[in-house]
């Protein structure tokens, strides 16, 4: 009794949301696409009741706004139904940005652990290099994003790289700000203490900084996963959209197939949520682990 | 007359702050010996954390000589002469009671069988055997101030600072600390500095008092006590205690009464 009281504790809320959402979802839907619902009948010399409307915004083949159950529908036949190698498979143009996220999440969780550290231990670093990591987030993205893959092309380096590392410079910042948190959380006690046993600087480190840095690492890791996947998709824009969920984006839009637009965009948000969830999972059992409470 | 541990001469230190110089310690002049328990009391901002931080080599004198085993401090601190003892237990979170109090022997280099021995000794020193399982949150306030102090004995340092180490406890806890302290005192021998604010504790504790006063701060004076080694809570009610007491209250006041 008590167990399903619990489950509904947690579902409960989430549910509401989600019938919220897709109750404006098809009122939103109903009203945005009866203007070419009512432009058609008169086109064709009819009146069309408000009924007959309604079923007509919910089934057009370009709509302004597509139903749910249009995407879901359009997700089913393009996931379920279509062999993961096609390139119709939503899955495959899905891995094809994932593959890219993770590279340019993993590039710039290295990239951000190592600026923190550097600016930590330095004190020239920390004048000289965090002021350009802050200008560096106020570039857009989509500015920067076709003059790294032109770059990057010009020398030779095409595909998964580019993408990647416009990933990563999304990704780095979140990590880099946290960490320089994280690293410099402990307090003066603590370090006294460190001082008191005689630790080298490296010690204190390993055995102090890092640690205490963990839950700030997470937090950024869980920011910058989905940032990273902002950076695939956007690096995907300009490569004349042949694959990833990026071009299904664009491919979507060249010719208002704002079905397809639609599924891409909720299967990138899919994505991102299950990316979150997973570092969420893994923050869990490292900080439980380190006898952490969470 | 025994060996000085911990000598003081003509010690200043003076903070420059925004305000202006600020005299934390003026013209120290203190020998302690082997094997003496030191309490430094006085009115907070007269300098006795600070005094405890110079011996500890975690604050710079601007003037005069400190020595620590008849070494600079600073070398004394590489030495690792001395345990320090900070008002918060300071255990890290993500490491058992056991684990915590490793850490020191692991920065020490002691090996894997030593630091298992040393660490159950500790924590019977302390009372606290079977705990080094736990985390710290699994344990009190004053457990985890216990387990700070198995920290601090469990190298070989023949000095213990300790700053305040029972100031956030509540009364009935830290009396029970208090007459630990005297037993872990007379079973290991340690030479002890003790930073307090509170008279009793001073004096139930102490082989001297070492009574300080602010602005600057400088040693009004030092007073020896005659008790026994031997002490329990019940001393409290005995003359020689309460003479001792009315002194160390009567040079505080003098000290606040210059301003």
């Amino acid at each position: 009794m008590n167990k399903v009281k619990d489950f509904w504790s947690l579902i409960g809320p989430v549910f509401t949301i989600l019938i919220a959402i897709t109750a404006i979802w098809y009122a939103s839907a109903v009203w945005l696409n009866s203007a070419w619902a009512y432009d058609k009948a008169k086109r064709a010399n009819v009146t069309i009741s408000f009924s007959e409307m309604v079923t007509d915004t919910m089934m057009q083949e370009k709509p302004l706004l597509p139903s749910p159950h249009q995407v879901i529908k359009e997700i089913y036949k393009t996931t379920v139904l279509k062999k993961v190698t096609s390139k119709r498979s939503l899955i495959w143009h899905g891995w094809i940005t994932l593959s890219a996220t993770l590279l340019g999440f993993a590039f710039g969780t290295a990239l951000g652990i190592l600026l923190a550290v550097g600016i930590v231990f330095s004190k020239s670093m920390d004048m000289s290099v965090m002021p350009w990591v802050i200008t560096s987030q106020t570039i857009p993205i989509l500015a920067i994003a076709p003059m790294i893959i032109v770059v990057l092309n010009a020398i030779g380096v095409s595909g998964l790289l580019p993408k990647a590392i416009i990933s990563m410079y999304l990704s780095f910042f979140p990590v880099v700000v946290g960490m320089v948190k994280g690293l410099r959380s402990p307090d003066q006690m603590q370090l006294d203490q460190m001082r008191t046993w005689s630790a080298p600087k490296t010690t204190s480190f390993w055995k102090l900084r890092l640690p205490s840095s963990m839950p700030y690492l997470f937090a950024s890791l869980k920011i910058g996963v989905a940032a990273s996947l902002v950076g695939a998709i956007v690096g995907e824009l300009p490569t004349g959209a042949v694959a990833g969920l990026g071009a299904r984006l664009l491919a979507g839009s060249y010719y208002g197939q704002t079905i397809q637009i639609w599924s891409a965009l909720i299967c990138a948000a899919i994505l991102a949520a299950s990316l979150v969830a997973i570092i969420g999972v893994i923050e869990r059992i490292t900080l439980r682990r380190m006898g952490i409470q969470i | 007359m025994n060996e000085s541990v911990i000598s003081a001469t003509d010690l200043s230190l003076t903070f420059e702050t925004n305000d202006g110089p600020v005299h934390a310690l003026q013209d120290i002049n203190l020998d302690i010996e082997k094997g003496e328990f030191v309490s430094f009391i006085g009115p907070s901002g007269c300098g006795k954390t600070t005094l405890l931080r110079v011996i500890a080599d975690l604050e710079t004198p601007t003037k005069g000589v400190i020595k620590v085993n008849d070494m600079a401090a600073s070398e004394a601190r590489m030495e690792r002469a001395y345990g320090y003892v900070f008002q918060a237990a300071g255990l890290y979170p993500w490491r058992t009671i056991g684990g915590n109090i490793k850490l020191p022997l692991e920065i020490m280099g002691y090996n894997k069988l030593e630091q298992k021995e040393r660490v159950s000794r500790v924590l019977e020193l302390v009372e606290l055997s079977g705990f080094d399982k736990k985390f710290p949150w699994q344990l009190s306030g004053g457990m985890q101030q216990r387990a700070s102090i198995a920290r601090a004995l469990a190298f070989d340092a023949d000095i213990l600072l300790m700053d305040e180490p029972f100031g956030a406890l509540d009364e009935i806890v830290r009396d029970h600390l208090n007459e630990q302290l005297l037993k872990l005192w007379s079973t290991t021998k340690k030479t002890i500095g003790f930073v307090t604010h509170s008279i009793p504790e001073a004096v139930f504790l102490s082989s001297k008092i070492v009574v300080m006063s602010p602005r600057p701060g400088r040693i009004s004076k030092i007073i020896k006590s005659n008790l026994p080694s031997e002490r329990t809570l019940e001393i409290r009610d005995s003359k020689e205690f309460l003479d001792i007491a009315a002194q160390v209250r009567d040079e505080l006041r003098k000290g606040s009464s210059d301003e």
